[in-house]
């Protein structure tokens, strides 16, 4: 009896989180003057939402934008974040410690008071309206050393020794060494960062104007926003179904590692 | 020589990153605070009065205020749903993944997907919500458009977002609770709230300690949401701390302003932070 209680309970959240999604998709499906009125399926599937909306946006370019963008961050994080993290758990030098406190404070400043002069930094750069000024500012996140720091910590001393005696350098022993040793880290640390600037849509707003430089998350707020829909719900569902999908569908075969990568990285804050 | 080079050479990338994209913007904020700038016109040096004019314009305090409904809602909604949909999958059910799946998949799914959707559910003719009131005889909602309700509305929007990462979280603080306490907890006859609330709550305290600051940081960060759905609006009842900013910086050109204002806030959320790791550690 008590068990029924919990099922029920369990089913009506699912519902209440699932339900908003299916809505949307079956949504983005349905002729527009359906829409309004709908509660589950529509009486017949159209495609006609999305066609129109490949017509007004650049929805496919925004898409390779957005994985161009995503990605290159991603590698510069896995790539920058174990190098220091290597040189900080591994490695006896001055002002190791110094560093550390740095980065620890770093990660407790509010976003909210480098928004306005990092955005002059861009302009002054020239950065506006390219893929760097969406890059660079991101390839190095204090929160993937402080993982990489923590796990290298945990790899045997006699590993590395053995690679020095070996001739390897400290490069070769970062990703000849320790990656191949280090692949929940590296997932963790991955997933994470790949998630953030996929869904990161404040940075993107302020420094692309260009239409065909925009990433998914900005152009279809834009879109919904900016009254290019001209009030078609069904168009704009379409474009916010484009831009979930890439990551349900991820979440859909990695589950288990976005729930972990998540829950470890909100442990660390 | 070169061996005591390369650790240096190793963190490079973090130290030239750090002064080019955190150490000089502080500074540099700092200094804009005392200035009026549009960048294309030269800097002209005004003193103090970005800071008077922050504390008499009424957007300000008015953005402050619905930071704090935000949270008021925000924070309590978030902790005990999360608790008790955590309380629940941590009994022996079947399926525990597939549900833990669904309540996680708003986290990962981005934000301007989410608001685009509860705009549609907040709906005043429309939306699914007022079909639902009106269905069990009740008056329309005007979720969005009335000013009482927006920040709210926000607030919830924002718990359903969030609360299945907290979910996970609770799960892992209940699962280091040691079983032992319980079955002793049992044999002393303590009933199922006793236990929660002697045992449970006391065990899982830093996480909900976690939840608080966590959700603190997103109240003062909120952006897309109200960008997306009000613009601020109704009757600024929905102007967030970074919306503001952002007006002011990237709508009117205000960088002066706008770098007192992220300056302010900044500082207002390290000493929130602050007094609620102190508030809680006394708790304890």
């Amino acid at each position: 009896m008590k068990k029924l209680l919990f099922y029920i309970f369990l089913v009506l959240g699912a519902v209440i989180f699932l339900y908003p999604f299916i809505w949307m998709i079956s949504a983005s499906l349905a002729p527009e003057n359906e829409i309004s009125g709908l509660t589950f399926l529509p009486s017949g599937i159209t495609f006609s939402s999305y066609i129109q909306m490949f017509d007004k946006i650049p929805i496919g370019k925004a898409f390779i934008n957005s994985m161009i963008v995503a990605s290159t961050i991603t590698i510069g994080v896995l790539v920058f974040g174990s190098m220091v993290g290597y040189a900080l758990s591994r490695l006896e030098f001055k002002g190791r410690n110094l560093i550390f406190y740095i980065i620890i404070f770093t990660m407790t400043l509010p976003f909210q008071i480098t928004l306005i002069p990092q955005y002059i930094l861009i302009v002054k750069f020239g950065w506006i309206d390219s893929y760097t000024g969406l890059i660079v500012p991101y390839l190095m996140n204090t929160l993937a050393i402080i993982m990489f720091r923590q796990y290298f910590k945990s790899i045997p001393q006699d590993l590395i020794d053995a690679a020095r005696i070996d001739g390897c350098g400290e490069l070769r022993i970062i990703f000849g060494i320790l990656w191949p040793n280090s692949l929940p880290a590296l997932a963790t640390v991955g997933i994470i960062t790949f998630m953030a600037s996929w869904n990161e849509v404040l940075w993107p707003l302020i420094v692309i104007r260009d239409e065909n430089l925009m990433t998914m998350p900005q152009l279809v707020t834009l879109f919904a926003v900016g009254g290019r829909a001209e009030s078609q719900l069904g168009v704009k569902l379409a474009a916010a179904t484009m831009l979930a999908l890439p990551i349900v569908a991820a979440y859909i075969f990695f589950q288990k590692y976005f729930i972990q990568s998540m829950a470890s990285s909100g442990m660390k804050e | 020589m070169r061996k005591k080079l390369i650790p240096y050479l190793l963190v490079s990338p973090y130290l030239i990153h750090f002064i080019v994209f955190v150490a000089f913007p502080v500074g540099f904020s700092i200094y804009l605070t005392f200035n009026n700038w549009n960048i294309i016109s030269p800097m002209e040096y005004t003193g103090l009065s970005n800071y008077k004019r922050l504390f008499q314009d009424a957007i300000f305090w008015k953005s402050l205020l619905n930071t704090l409904i935000f949270l008021v809602i925000h924070i309590p909604l978030q902790i005990i749903f999360a608790l008790l949909l955590a309380e629940l999958l941590n009994q022996k059910i079947k399926f525990r993944g597939f549900f833990r799946a669904a309540f996680f998949l708003p986290v990962i799914v981005s934000g301007v997907v989410v608001t685009i959707l509860w705009q549609q559910l907040y709906g005043f003719d429309t939306g699914l919500l007022n079909r639902l009131l009106v269905k069990i005889g009740l008056a329309k909602i005007g979720w969005l458009t009335d000013p009482n309700w927006s920040m709210p509305s926000i607030a919830v929007m924002a718990t359903w977002k969030n609360v299945g990462l907290y979910i996970v979280l609770f799960l892992v603080g209940l699962q280091t609770v040691p079983p032992q306490y319980y079955e002793a907890a049992e044999l002393e006859g303590a009933t199922h709230l006793q236990k929660f609330f002697r045992i449970t709550l006391p065990m899982i305290n830093p996480t909900i300690f976690m939840v608080v600051i966590l959700s603190t940081i997103g109240g003062f960060s909120l952006f897309i949401e109200p960008y997306v759905m009000t613009g601020g609006g109704p009757l600024n009842s929905t102007v967030s701390a970074v919306l503001y900013i952002y007006k002011q910086g990237f709508f009117y050109y205000h960088m002066g302003y706008a770098s007192t204002l992220g300056f302010f806030f900044a500082l207002l959320i390290l000493a929130v932070v602050m007094i609620q790791k102190k508030f809680i550690e006394k708790d304890k």
